[in-house]
């Protein structure tokens, strides 16, 4: 039997389900705009969203968004502000989540955003970091939302955008980041998490109908499962409901 | 007070933006991105200029596409909903830009610190990244206090800053409201601001409420009337983001030829706002407008 829900819809729902309530939430582009709304209407009545252009919000915005700057996102916000106090927030550890997309992720969940190949000769000029790179640097800890892919999850990015655990434990603190580090990967086939000593990527779910090997052969590196590995929950249905309440037209969540 | 600045858009541009130059623009990220003054750059066949913004959505696309730009001080070029800016893409890949890779939070700090006057700032963003390959404006240092190690944001100082607010008088007096992105260090740090507005008013109304005013008017050279100057990015009170314009621009720019199609469609033949208006048309316009208003409360200033 078909799923009454898109695989965007599912990614979603699992981005919303790593929100908890009274979290501070930097709230990235993309699918993490429609993440917070669903955890807002939902499990997360009292999560506050940060977004990098200047507006704080206690309240979902009223109407669809595309981009965090259309006006029903400013419309009734708690502060409209600069970068600058936004990032200083983040800087100063007040951000406990936040979500960023990606090109190309390691082993230790290193995300590529700007340069496929060598950056003085690129196969491929990717748009670069926007505030990712602060996001993974500073906030206390961060979850990367991006397709499953063989070509995506290489053993080695190109080049660090936006940090993970760099070559693994201790690298953090030894460069100079304050905090944080990925705590989870949301992709196309499940979701994975990063061992607590060797800071590597784990299987630790995933979706309904996908088998470990295919995430597997998706994977640049031999993939650690999680002993634990679950299935990922199926997005209830007032879940459904309140996402399709806000990207009524599938923009984000469509097939 | 300052005398009248009130220019056309092409005599501001023709005078402060020549050839060379270093400018800031889309400064307040997906609003209020000044559309109207790029296209009269690209008009002019401006050159080697230096482009400094945090996401630009697609308007640097499109200068780059243009031939504006020689060299990229930003955080990320590209267009918000779709993705890769290709005539950026297209740039880079053959080695046409010079690029300097940098974070929201690093290009805030850099202006940041442009516009206090100190040669860096200190931030923990970036650490262990790929940016200080890819910029030159980064450095470790060491904190003379506590012993970190930091990452040095050098400043820059743009040669002008062009941004794109709801009114402002012909003084250069100049609101601005909803977020405000990095405008106001933007503006502080550059020599001087090129302003662009909805609406062009009395300097009583701006006087009236001096909070709102985004930066010193007596820094402003250029005040341009400029009605839907922003389109399509949106500009809070006056009308909402055009999402189908983003969306076409992605077809509209997959290739060069496409975007020659576009640059002769949407700026070459396009000499006035009121010809870009005709060319949106009124169904467009009336869509895009502000449906339900809200007033925020008066701010009493009396003494």
């Amino acid at each position: 039997m078909m799923p009454d829900y898109t695989p965007a819809e599912l990614m979603v729902a699992a981005a919303a389900h790593e929100i908890a309530d009274g979290e501070v939430v930097f709230v990235g582009m993309r699918l993490p705009l429609l993440g917070f709304q669903l955890a807002k209407s939902t499990h997360a009545p009292d999560a506050i969203g940060v977004y990098e252009l200047g507006i704080i919000r206690e309240k979902p915005a009223p109407e669809p968004i595309l981009t965090m700057g259309d006006l029903p996102n400013l419309y009734k916000a708690q502060w409209l502000s600069d970068t600058a106090d936004i990032m200083g927030m983040l800087q100063r550890g007040l951000v406990d989540v936040s979500f960023i997309g990606g090109a190309q992720v390691d082993r230790f969940g290193n995300l590529n955003t700007t340069y496929i190949g060598r950056p003085e000769k690129t196969k491929t000029r990717l748009p670069g970091s926007g505030g990712a790179c602060d996001l993974a640097s500073l906030a206390k800890r961060h979850i990367i939302i991006m397709n499953h892919e063989k070509r995506r999850f290489v053993p080695r990015v190109d080049y660090i955008t936006s940090p993970g655990y760099g070559d693994g434990p201790g690298w953090r603190q030894a460069v100079g980041l304050p905090r944080g580090g990925p705590s989870a990967v949301i992709t196309t086939l499940g979701v994975l998490r990063f061992h607590p000593q060797t800071c590597e990527m784990v299987l630790a779910s995933v979706h309904p109908g996908i088998a470990p090997d295919q995430v597997q052969a998706n994977t640049g590196w031999p993939l650690k499962i999680s002993p634990d590995l679950v299935e990922t929950p199926e997005p209830r249905a007032e879940e459904l409901s309140a996402m399709r309440k806000f990207d009524p037209g599938g923009f984000w969540t469509g097939d | 007070m300052n005398g009248p600045k009130l220019l056309s858009l092409k005599e501001a541009i023709d005078r402060f933006v020549p050839d060379g130059s270093s400018v800031v623009m889309g400064s307040a990220q997906e609003t209020l991105i000044p559309f109207a003054a790029g296209h009269e750059i690209i008009r002019q066949r401006k050159r080697n200029l230096t482009l400094i913004g945090p996401i630009s959505d697609i308007l640097f696309d499109q200068m780059i596409g243009a031939g504006c730009a020689r060299k990229i001080r930003c955080a990320w070029v590209g267009n918000v909903i779709t993705g890769s800016g290709y005539n950026f893409r297209r740039a880079v890949e053959s080695g046409q830009l010079e690029m300097e890779d940098h974070s929201n939070l690093t290009l805030s700090m850099a202006l940041r610190a442009g516009a206090l006057g100190v040669p860096f700032l200190p931030t923990y963003t970036a650490r262990g990244s790929g940016l200080f390959q890819t910029n030159p404006s980064l450095k470790d240092v060491i904190c003379p206090f506590t012993g970190q190690i930091l990452t040095a944001v050098a400043a820059i100082q743009p040669d002008v800053a062009i941004v794109h607010v709801q009114r402002a008088d012909e003084h250069g007096n100049a609101h601005m409201w909803g977020n405000a992105g990095i405008t106001r260090e933007a503006c502080l740090a550059a020599g001087r601001v090129l302003v662009t507005c909805e609406e062009i008013v009395s300097p009583d109304v701006i006087a009236s409420d001096p909070n709102r005013v985004i930066t010193p008017g007596f820094r402003v050279c250029a005040v341009v009337h400029a009605p839907w100057g922003a389109h399509p990015s949106p500009v809070p009170g006056y009308y909402n983001r055009d999402h189908q314009a983003f969306l076409d621009y992605r077809d509209q720019s997959l290739t060069p030829e496409a975007f020659a199609g576009w640059q002769s469609g949407w700026v070459d033949r396009v000499r006035y706002s009121s010809e870009y208006m005709a060319l949106l048309g009124e169904e467009r316009i009336a869509q895009l407008s502000i449906k339900s208003r809200a007033l925020s409360a008066p701010a009493d200033f009396g003494y």
